[in-house]
């Protein structure tokens, strides 16, 4: 269980997270949206010890992620970068297998290969791929590739930073699935931060949503249509009009 | 007394910024060389950087020095000729590779052709999130892209400094041999009776510093490069330049160590 507990963090003197208070159960998938610019990213990287937090507390099943070992720590994680975020230098099998190849977890490049192309089959990429580079491959083919190498060592927990980001529709709905597969299947517990309401309503156990660096509203899915809160109603419907100024 | 005192105001916050910075870049240049000892190490990274930073600089070095040691050739004949002593060309071109030519144009042709690669390199890794990817994937961006790019930069750039020596003191016996009518076995003899040890120990000892400064300015400068592509092309300038100023600075204080006693 990832437990936040009044984090603050600030930027000079732009506060970004205001006190937020947000509990991610085990095997639980938390979305949590917000505007642009509203500290999404910033309470992701302050979890995962990217960014260190102001004040507050961020524990990962009891213990302070700021004291935690920072190897044992996240070999837990996995990690789907916004952009990708795949290694230039590398093919497209040695991104995946990274963590396979280095370090505790390191195996035989033979066996590390045969688990890349695998997961790279998990998500859809043929074992052709595996030897381009990711400068080679559209950027849907780049997410999924992103999405094999955050699954690659099994991990216990998988965050996804705006999956969907920069894709066709088409494309979003095949990566929304996947994760939603993929999480259910592994039984990881998932915080995905998004603003594309249908990854939401695909990926979303829980939703927590962001604004003026605190948590606004947190709840099951099923229940946001009916939040009754206006600042979830104006971010679900996309209107102008509402509590959430439209200029920022 | 604010006309008076801002100027003042500027200097001080100007002095307080740049000592900041040279304690940044220094406790910077620490933690590379401490990494290099300390495990885990990436081996395939190291032959990457050594390839990258030596056996692909070959090119560039050889071209720099041979043209740079015929005209040193040159200009010694003609300048020599005024007071009747053309015939120290072979003695002062290589002298004048091995102590400060060699080490200085290697040196400097690093900071162009590394410095920048790095610099470029990392700032993009930085922008494009891999710097924060390589973190979660329990691998430390220190470990994993300064210390295999210093050290190799620290071995190679030795030797390409060696290189750049002999094939600009050749530069100088292919002007003197062929154009000023020395005669060649002479011409090396001369060369090879005039150098001393010291002569080369610091060439070499020049080139490992100089390799440092290149691959530490590139690495320092990549990783706290600014946003977008502006960022990277700002770091990569910054990069050159201070590799630049620094790699001179560095010589004269070698150079002083080594000959002024």
């Amino acid at each position: 269980m990832i437990e936040l507990t009044d984090v603050h963090k600030s930027f000079g003197p732009k506060k970004v997270l205001a006190g937020v208070n947000l509990t991610i159960p085990r095997g639980e998938s938390m979305v949590v949206i917000g505007g642009s610019g509203t500290g999404k990213s910033v309470l992701l990287k302050c979890i995962l010890g990217l960014m260190t937090q102001d004040s507050g507390t961020i524990t990962l099943d009891g213990e302070d992620t700021l004291r935690a070992e920072r190897d044992a720590f996240l070999a837990r994680f996995g990690m789907l970068f916004q952009g990708g975020a795949l290694f230039d230098s590398l093919p497209v099998w040695q991104n995946v297998a990274f963590r396979l190849l280095r370090g505790s977890l390191a195996r035989p490049w033979p066996e590390a290969r045969e688990i890349a192309v695998e997961k790279l089959r998990r998500v859809g990429l043929t074992a052709d791929v595996a030897d381009l580079f990711p400068a080679e491959l559209s950027g849907g083919m780049q997410k999924r590739v992103g999405l094999a190498r955050a699954i690659a060592a099994e991990p216990e927990i998988i965050f996804f930073d705006e999956p969907t980001t920069g894709l066709d529709p088409i494309m979003s709905g095949v990566i929304n699935d996947l994760i939603r597969e993929i999480v259910v299947e592994m039984g990881a517990t998932a915080m995905t931060i998004t603003h594309d309401m249908s990854s939401v309503r695909v990926i979303a156990d829980k939703v927590a949503m962001i604004h003026g660096g605190k948590v606004q509203w947190t709840g099951p899915v099923a229940d946001m249509d009916a939040s009754g809160d206006p600042y979830l109603t104006q971010f679900i419907s996309g209107s102008a009009e509402g509590p959430i100024e439209a200029v920022r | 007394m604010k006309p008076l005192t801002s100027p003042l105001a500027a200097l001080g916050r100007a002095t307080l910024g740049f000592l900041a910075m040279v304690g940044r870049v220094a406790i910077f240049a620490g933690q590379s060389l401490s990494h290099i000892f300390r495990p885990p190490f990436y081996p395939r990274e190291l032959l990457n950087a050594l390839l990258n930073i030596g056996y692909f600089s070959l090119p560039v070095v050889g071209l720099t020095a041979i043209f740079t040691g015929a005209a040193l050739a040159l200009q010694i004949y003609s300048g020599g000729q005024r007071f009747s002593a053309e015939a120290v060309v072979p003695q002062i071109v290589a002298i004048g590779m091995v102590r400060e030519l060699g080490p200085v144009l290697v040196g400097l042709m690093i900071a162009a052709r590394v410095t920048s690669s790095i610099a470029a390199e990392i700032a993009t890794m930085k922008v494009t999130e891999q710097i924060d990817a390589l973190v979660t994937l329990s691998t430390h961006p220190m470990k994993y892209l300064t210390a295999p790019r210093v050290l190799a930069a620290i071995l190679v750039v030795p030797a390409l400094v060696g290189i750049g020596d002999i094939i600009g003191i050749m530069g100088g016996y292919i002007v003197g041999t062929k154009q000023l009518g020395f005669a060649p076995g002479a011409y090396i003899n001369n060369t090879w009776n005039f150098l001393e040890t010291a002569d080369i120990v610091s060439s070499l000892v020049k080139g490992a510093v100089f390799g440092f400064i290149a691959a530490v300015m590139g690495c320092y400068h990549g990783m706290n490069s600014g946003r977008g592509a502006q960022g990277v092309g700002r770091a990569t300038k910054t990069s050159v330049e201070a590799a630049a100023i620094l790699i001179l600075a560095a010589n004269f204080l070698l150079t002083s160590f080594f000959f002024t006693s």
